[in-house]
């Protein structure tokens, strides 16, 4: 079987300019942070992003590499707003789709399932039509003739998603409390990255409860070890969020860390979890 | 007992009115979203609505109800990841009270962004799940600080519906039900669905209410929000939220 191990600076390699980029996790949760910076180190721009958001998207705004982003929130979590996009939203001006969640979650699923939309009462009388005047209803042959919104696909040239542990065939597994959406992220995607807390054999990837084997190996085409590659959000049971060192990423705007945060060496990064820790 | 009531803070007669929000949902997941509302929840089920489902904040349903702040596992008995409240939401067995940036009389609300969407003045969380709660299942919201800048006429950007957009299929199973305040109890039952006073909490006077708010508000028959019995109250201070987390959501 194929050995689909690889490095975050070949991951970062597969980006084009203006490519759609889906990452996995949720809000300050699991994200793929180390795959995130080896983007921020790349050439590559006008992506446009999909993401629950959290730091993931405020590092990529204030980097300059977002042309849209298609989103439901942007949250740290313990910190309600993240700076960084709030400075790309308002002084920027940052292009947005800014859906309701579980829409969100329906194009995903479209995308997973190659359908063009699925049907969806969230968003109706909302301004989420209004501020995204590319969504359309659609109505029911059926007797009911509801008239419901049409989430279109949300097809991704590339995803970026995080897990506890996988093999280097792409088979892997979430150790927390939640999967967040991040097969979903695989299957809507035409090139898929994992990266990972700890590269296992298949034979110890397999033991444990099957449930939690979240993506198989047709829904992985490359895999990375990263240790602590989530930070600073959270990646339960291995480590927690590091909220003191999100602290510091809040405040980045006044604290000086900005610069060295956002187009700093990965060795730059490992100095400022030094001093902040 | 006359003693204890006038102790009764401010932040603990919004707890009461907050529980009585959940009062006749039975067996429902209950989301809410902040802390007053959160010790209200928790009041409700040890109280008058045991079968409330509540969840840890994560993907966990739980089997006890804990102390707010505490740091330990708590025991659990159900998993509900987030995709899950989706499916959940979209069936329609649940209650959320969420915060409101902005709410007007028709019970819109905004969390998303502060002036024009293109650029806003002020980017907030992003609509969140506020479309699909106010078109799937009852929804309530809890807003801390009553004033003109949150009771607005109209919301910059209307992320959870209010009745005056909830035609159709987004009427079919729209509930906004109630607004919790520092000041009062409010629900929809005005001519057209527009806001009207329940509830003035002790203390707090007709016209402050109407002056913090920022629309001609609905005044018919209104009483006094009762403030919680002894039980509830000793269950608030020892129980729920022995370190008063309350008072920092509510100025006293």
């Amino acid at each position: 079987m194929r050995d689909k191990q690889c490095t975050a600076e070949e991951v970062a390699a597969e980006l084009r300019d203006g490519m759609t980029l889906g990452i996995g996790g949720w809000g300050s949760r699991r994200k793929p942070m180390a795959l995130v910076r080896a983007i921020l180190r790349s050439p590559v721009k006008n992506l446009r992003v999909v993401s629950y958001g959290g730091p993931d998207v405020g590092l990529l705004c204030a980097a300059g590499k977002v042309r849209e982003l298609v989103f439901g929130f942007v949250t740290l979590d313990s910190i309600p707003y993240d700076p960084l996009f709030r400075k790309a939203r308002e002084q920027d001006g940052l292009a947005v789709r800014e859906w309701d969640e579980g829409m969100f979650y329906a194009g995903l699923q479209a995308a997973a399932q190659r359908l063009p939309f699925l049907p969806i009462r969230a968003g109706l009388g909302s301004d989420v039509p209004r501020n995204d005047p590319a969504l359309r209803t659609v109505r029911s042959p059926y007797g009911d003739g509801e008239e419901l919104l049409a989430v279109p696909a949300l097809e991704l040239d590339v995803a970026l998603v995080h897990l506890n542990r996988a093999d280097n065939h792409g088979n892997a597994r979430y150790l927390g409390p939640d999967p967040y959406f991040d097969d979903l992220f695989c299957l809507a995607a035409k090139k898929r990255f994992v990266s990972c807390e700890r590269l296992v054999s298949t034979a110890e990837l397999a033991e444990g409860p099957p449930q939690t084997l979240l993506c198989n190996r047709t829904m992985v085409d490359g895999v990375v070890e990263i240790p602590r590659g989530a930070h600073f959000t959270s990646c339960a049971p291995d480590y927690g969020r590091d909220e003191k060192f999100q602290r510091a990423y809040a405040d980045a705007p006044q604290n000086g860390l900005l610069s060295r945060l956002v187009s700093g060496s990965e060795q730059d990064y490992q100095a400022v979890v030094q001093e902040v820790s | 007992m006359t003693a204890a009531k006038t102790t009764v803070s401010r932040a603990e007669i919004c707890v009461g009115a907050c529980a009585e929000l959940f009062r006749g949902d039975g067996e429902i997941l209950v989301s809410p979203m902040s802390t007053v509302a959160l010790i209200g929840a928790r009041l409700a089920k040890l109280t008058f609505e045991p079968d409330l489902l509540l969840t840890d904040g994560e993907a966990g349903l739980l089997a006890e109800v804990p102390v707010l702040g505490d740091q330990s596992e708590p025991a659990r008995e159900g998993w509900l990841p987030f995709r899950k409240v989706f499916e959940l939401l979209a069936h329609g067995r649940r209650h959320v009270v969420m915060g409101a940036n902005q709410v007007d009389q028709y019970g819109n609300q905004n969390i998303s962004a502060i002036g024009e969407h293109s650029r806003p003045d002020r980017q907030l969380l992003g609509v969140r799940g506020s479309p699909g709660n106010t078109v799937n299942h009852r929804t309530s919201y809890w807003v801390p600080k009553h004033s003109p800048r949150s009771f607005v006429q109209a919301v910059d950007v209307v992320a959870g519906v209010g009745y005056d957009r909830a035609t159709g299929s987004a009427g079919r199973f729209h509930d906004v039900y109630r607004v919790v305040s520092n000041l009062g109890v409010f629900d929809f039952d005005g001519p057209e669905h527009r806001m009207r006073l329940v509830s003035a909490h002790p203390g707090v006077e007709l016209e402050e209410i109407t002056e913090s708010t920022g629309f001609p508000l609905h005044i018919g028959e209104f009483h006094t929000t009762p403030e919680p019995g002894p039980e509830a109250l000793e269950l608030i201070r020892t129980r729920l939220d022995p370190k008063n987390l309350r008072d920092r959501e509510v100025r006293a």
